[in-house]
C-alpha cells in the first residue's frame, strides 16, 4: 500500500497514554481511550462470567447436588450467561477494539462523534451497575428471561432488564457513530473497495446493532411493565402469549449472535494475510459476505422456537432460510483457506489464535445443520448439543477472534510486544481444554442429556467429568494469557510501529498512537492487502 | 448400541430420525475433512522455512469460477439436509387415526396425566404398545418441555394453549421423559416415565383390576405409601435424607417443631402432615418457598393415610 505521510514519530513514546490521572480517561474524547476503557470493562466481565462458568462445571462434576443447590445453580447459569452476552461478547470486540482500530483503520483522527462516543460508555456503566444492583435479588431465569417464568420469579428481573437496555441504548449508539465514521471519516483515497475487511465486518455489524437493539429494548420495557404494572402482555390467564416473548426476543437475540460473530471474522480477515504475506483471497466475497450474513440474520429468528407449537408452515420457512446461513459463513471459510495456499506463514501467537478461530467455526458451523434441519432439531433442542454448538460458534469463534486481535494488536495499544513463547503455552492450553470442555458437550448433546441442569442422571457422568477437567485446562490457559498481557504491558520489549509488517494504516501511526493519530492524513492509493511480489 | 446412545430407537420414527442424523454426520464428517485438512496442509505446507522468503508468494487475489463453485455446491448440499429433515419431521407431525389420547400438564415439578375416561396420574403414563400415542400438552404455570428421548421428540408445554405429539411405541418397555425447558428449581428433577404395555395388560391395567389387584393386597400401609411417594412426585422436591432439595427433608420431620413462614410453629404430627400434602399453602415452612400443588384431587384419601404412615418412618 503506498500510503504517504504519518510516519512514526516518537514523542515522548507513550502517545496517547501520555496524560495521567483519573480525570483524564473518565473524560476522554479520545476513541483510542474509549476503546482500552471497553476492553478493560469487558475482560473484567469475560473473567466473572468465566468464574461463574467454572463453578457450574465444579457442580457438574456428580450427577447429584453437591456444592450449592440447584437454585444457586439455576442463579449462576443465568448470571454466566446474561455477563457474557450482554457485557462481554456483544461489546468486547465493537465498542473495545472497534472504537480503537476504527479510526486507525480509516485513516481518522477519530470516530465521528467523539462526544456520543464517550456518552455510550458512560452508559454502559451505568447499565452494568444497574445489572450488578440485580444481584441483591440474582436473576435465575436463564439469559433468555423466557415469560411466564420471568414474570412470575422472585428475582430482580425488572431491574435486570433495565440493566440491559442501557446497556443496548449504549450499543445502538456506537453502532450510528461507526456508521457515520465510516460514510464520512475514510482518509482520501480510501473507496469502500479499499477498506479492510475489518471495516466491513465492522460496517455490517453496526446496522445490525442500529436495526435489531431497539427491539429487544422494547421487549424489556413490555417485561417490565407486565412485572412492575401488571399489563399482561405475555401472560396467557389476562389474555396474554408467552411465545410472543420469544418472537420478541429472538427477534433481536438471533442477529446479535452475528454482532458477536463478524467484528471476530473482520479480525480473521486482517491476521490471515499479515502471517501468510499474501494478499486475502477473494476481497469482495468476504466483504459482501458479511452484508450477506447480516441480513439473513435478520430472516431467521423462528429457529430458536422450532418446539414452541409454531405452524408447522412457520417451521418450514423457518428452516428452509436458516441453511441460507450456511453459505456466505461457509464462502468466508473457503477464502480463508486459499488465502494460506502458497502463502510464506509463520505462526506467532495472533496467527495461532486466527487459525483456531477457522478450526473450531468450521465445527461449529458444520453441526448448524443438525440443528436446522427440522427432524433432528426436534430431538437436539434444548439439549447440551445446543449448548456445544453455541460455544464452538461463540467462545470458538467470537472469542479466539477476539484473543487473535488481542494479541495482533497488543504492540499498538500499549507501545509493547508480548513474549511470544508464554502466548504460545496459553494458546496451547486454551486450545486443548476448549476441545475437552466443549466437544464432550456434542457427545452429552446427541445421547439426550438436557441443558440447565443442575442434577442429572448418572448415564451422563463421564460426559460430565471430562468437560469439566477440560474447563479446569482452559481456564489454566486463560490465567497465563492474562498473566502474559500483565508482564507484557509491565516489561515488554519496545515494539516498533509496525512489528508485523503489516499494510493497514493504524501501522502507520506510532506504537501507542498520538492523540490524534497520525501527524497527517495519510493518502490512500491502493488496497491493503498487497502482500508479495509475484502477481498471479 | 444402546450404551453409546443413552436412549435407543424406541419406534421407526426415532430410527428415521437418527438415519437423518446420520445423514448430516456423514456429508458434515465430508466437508469436516475437506476444510480442516486443507486448513492444515496449507499451514503446514507453506509454513516460512527462512526469514528472507516471505516476499515470493505469489499475489493471488481470488478466483471467481471457484467462488462460484463454492456457492453452489453448499447451497444444493444444504437444500438436501433441509428437505431430507422436513420430510421426517412432517411425518413425525402427521395427526395419527386411532391414537391413545393422554392429556399431559406440566406443573412445577412434576407432570401431571389425565386419561380421558377420567383416570389420572403424577409422573407416570401407561399406553399399550403398537398404538400411536397423541399426548395433548399443556403448562399450569409456567413453559415447560415434554422430551421423550427414545423417541427423539420433544413439544413444549405452554399455559394456555393445547401442543400436540405424537409417537408409535415399538415395543413394551419404560421410557424416561425429561423437562427441557427451564422451569425453575425443580428443572432437572421434573422427570416421568412413559410405561408402554403390552395390549393385554394395558386393557386389565385401564379397567382398574390391576389397580386394585396389582398382587400387593399383603401391602402394609408404609409399603404403601414408600409406592405413592415414589411415584407421586414428591421426590422430585423432597429429599429422603442429605442435600436438600425444593423442600424440607423428610428424614426426622415427623415429631418435630417446624418453625413456619409467619413466624409461628407447629409440630409435624399426624394432621400437619396430611395438611401439608392437600393443603400445603396453609403453613409454609419457615425458609421455603410456597410452591407446592396441592394433593386434593390427585391423591385419594387412603392413600394420603398411607403417605403420612410412610413419613413417620421414611428411611
Amino acid at each position: 500500500m503506498s500510503a504517504e505521510g504519518g510516519s512514526a514519530i516518537a514523542g515522548n513514546g507513550r502517545g496517547y497514554l501520555s496524560e495521567r490521572g483519573w480525570r483524564s480517561w473518565a473524560f476522554t474524547l479520545d476513541h483510542k481511550r474509549i476503546g482500552v476503557m471497553y476492553l478493560l470493562t469487558t475482560i473484567f466481565f469475560f473473567l466473572l462470567g468465566g468464574i461463574f462458568a467454572l463453578l457450574l462445571r465444579l457442580e457438574l462434576l456428580s450427577p447429584q447436588a453437591k456444592y450449592f443447590s440447584n437454585h444457586t445453580y439455576n442463579v449462576f447459569f443465568t448470571l454466566h450467561g446474561a455477563l457474557m452476552i450482554f457485557l462481554f461478547v456483544i461489546p468486547a470486540i465493537p465498542s473495545g477494539l472497534g472504537n480503537f482500530f476504527i479510526p486507525l483503520h480509516l485513516g481518522a483522527k477519530d470516530v465521528a462523534f467523539p462526544r456520543l462516543n464517550l456518552a455510550s460508555y458512560w452508559v454502559f456503566v451505568a447499565g452494568f451497575l444497574v445489572i450488578i444492583g440485580s444481584l441483591v435479588s440474582p436473576m435465575d431465569t436463564g439469559w433468555t428471561f423466557y415469560t411466564p417464568y420471568s414474570a412470575k420469579t422472585h428475582a430482580a428481573v425488572a431491574t435486570l432488564s433495565f440493566g440491559v437496555f442501557l446497556i443496548g441504548m449504549s450499543s445502538i449508539l456506537t453502532g450510528l457513530n461507526f456508521i457515520v465514521t465510516i460514510h464520512k471519516l475514510r482518509a482520501p483515497g480510501m473507496t469502500w473497495h479499499r477498506m479492510p475487511l475489518f471495516i466491513w465486518a465492522m460496517y455490517a455489524t453496526s446496522i445490525i446493532q442500529v436495526v435489531a437493539t431497539p427491539v429487544v429494548g422494547v421487549t424489556f420495557l413490555l417485561l417490565a411493565m407486565e412485572r412492575l404494572l401488571g399489563v399482561a402482555f405475555f401472560d396467557p390467564t389476562k389474555g396474554g402469549d408467552p411465545v410472543l416473548f420469544q418472537h420478541f426476543f429472538w427477534f433481536y437475540s438471533h442477529p446479535v449472535v452475528y454482532v458477536m460473530i463478524l467484528p471476530a471474522m473482520g479480525i480473521v480477515s486482517e491476521v490471515i494475510p499479515v502471517f501468510s504475506r499474501k494478499p486475502i483471497f477473494g476481497y469482495n466475497a468476504i466483504a459482501y459476505s458479511s452484508l450477506a450474513i447480516a441480513f439473513i440474520g435478520f430472516l431467521v429468528w423462528g429457529h430458536h422456537m422450532f418446539t414452541s407449537g409454531m405452524s408447522p408452515l412457520a417451521n418450514l420457512i423457518f428452516s428452509f432460510l436458516t441453511f441460507f446461513v450456511a453459505i456466505p459463513t461457509a464462502v468466508k471459510v473457503f477464502n480463508w483457506i486459499a488465502t494460506l495456499y502458497k502463502g510464506s506463514i509463520t505462526f506467532e501467537s495472533p496467527m495461532l489464535y486466527a487459525l483456531t478461530f477457522i478450526f473450531l467455526f468450521i465445527i461449529g458451523g458444520l453441526t448448524g445443520p443438525f440443528l436446522a434441519a427440522m427432524a433432528t432439531n426436534v430431538q437436539l433442542h434444548d439439549t447440551y448439543f445446543v449448548v456445544a454448538h453455541f460455544h464452538y460458534t461463540m467462545m470458538g469463534g467470537t472469542v479466539m477472534g477476539f484473543f487473535a486481535g488481542l494479541h495482533y494488536w497488543f504492540p499498538k495499544m500499549t507501545g509493547r510486544m508480548l513474549n511470544d513463547k508464554v502466548a504460545r503455552v496459553a494458546w496451547a492450553l486454551v486450545f486443548l481444554g476448549f476441545n475437552l470442555t466443549f466437544f464432550t458437550m456434542f457427545i452429552a448433546g446427541t445421547r439426550g442429556m438436557p441443558r440447565r441442569y443442575a442434577e442429572y442422571i448418572p448415564k451422563f457422568h463421564t460426559e460430565n467429568v471430562i468437560s469439566t477437567i477440560g474447563s479446569a485446562v482452559l481456564a489454566a490457559g486463560i490465567l497465563i494469557m492474562v498473566w502474559n498481557f500483565v508482564q507484557g504491558l509491565r516489561k515488554g520489549a519496545k515494539a516498533g510501529a509496525n512489528p508485523w509488517r503489516s499494510l493497514t494504516l493504524e501501522w502507520r501511526a506510532s506504537s501507542p498512537p498520538e492523540t490524534e493519530n497520525f501527524h497527517e492524513i495519510p493518502q490512500v492509493s491502493d488496497w491493503p492487502y498487497g502482500y508479495g511480489t509475484r502477481k498471479a | 448400541m444402546d450404551n453409546i446412545l443413552a436412549f435407543g430407537a424406541a419406534s421407526a420414527e426415532a430410527g428415521r430420525v437418527d438415519a437423518v442424523f446420520l445423514f448430516i454426520a456423514v456429508i458434515g464428517g465430508f466437508f469436516f475433512l475437506l476444510t480442516q485438512g486443507l486448513l492444515i496442509y496449507f499451514a503446514v505446507r507453506y509454513r516460512r522455512r527462512s526469514p528472507d522468503r516471505d516476499n515470493e508468494t505469489p499475489g493471488i487475489t481470488g478466483n471467481h469460477l471457484l467462488e462460484f463453485f463454492w456457492v453452489l455446491i453448499p447451497s444444493i448440499v444444504v437444500m438436501a439436509i433441509f428437505y431430507y429433515g422436513w420430510i421426517v419431521y412432517a411425518d413425525l407431525r402427521a395427526p395419527r387415526t386411532g391414537a391413545t389420547e393422554v392429556y399431559v400438564t406440566g406443573r412445577q415439578w412434576m407432570w401431571e396425566v389425565k386419561y380421558p375416561d377420567g383416570r389420572t396420574a403424577i409422573n407416570e403414563i401407561r399406553v399399550p404398545v403398537g398404538k400411536p400415542v397423541h399426548f395433548l400438552l399443556t403448562g399450569a404455570d409456567v413453559l415447560h418441555g415434554f422430551y421423550l428421548p427414545d423417541f427423539r421428540v420433544k413439544m413444549d408445554a405452554i399455559p394456555g394453549r393445547i401442543t400436540s405429539l405424537w409417537v408409535q411405541p415399538d415395543r413394551p418397555g419404560q421410557y424416561q421423559i425429561f423437562c427441557t425447558v427451564y422451569c425453575g428449581d425443580g428443572h432437572s428433577n421434573m422427570q416421568a416415565r412413559l410405561i408402554v404395555m403390552p395390549p393385554e395388560q394395558y386393557a386389565a391395567w385401564a379397567s382398574g383390576e390391576e389397580r386394585h389387584g396389582e398382587g400387593k393386597d399383603r401391602e402394609t400401609l408404609h409399603e404403601r405409601g414408600e409406592r405413592i411417594v415414589g411415584s407421586a412426585g414428591c421426590l422430585n422436591c423432597h429429599a429422603i435424607a442429605g442435600k436438600e432439595k425444593v423442600g424440607p427433608n423428610f428424614h426426622g420431620l415427623y415429631g418435630s417443631t417446624v418453625p413456619l413462614a409467619d413466624g409461628m410453629s407447629v409440630k409435624a404430627d399426624e394432621e400437619y402432615l396430611r395438611e401439608s400434602i392437600v393443603d400445603p399453602g396453609a403453613k409454609v415452612v419457615k425458609g421455603y418457598p410456597n410452591v407446592m400443588p396441592t394433593f386434593k384431587t390427585t391423591l385419594k384419601p387412603e392413600e394420603v393415610q398411607a403417605v403420612v404412615e410412610y413419613l413417620k418412618k421414611p428411611d
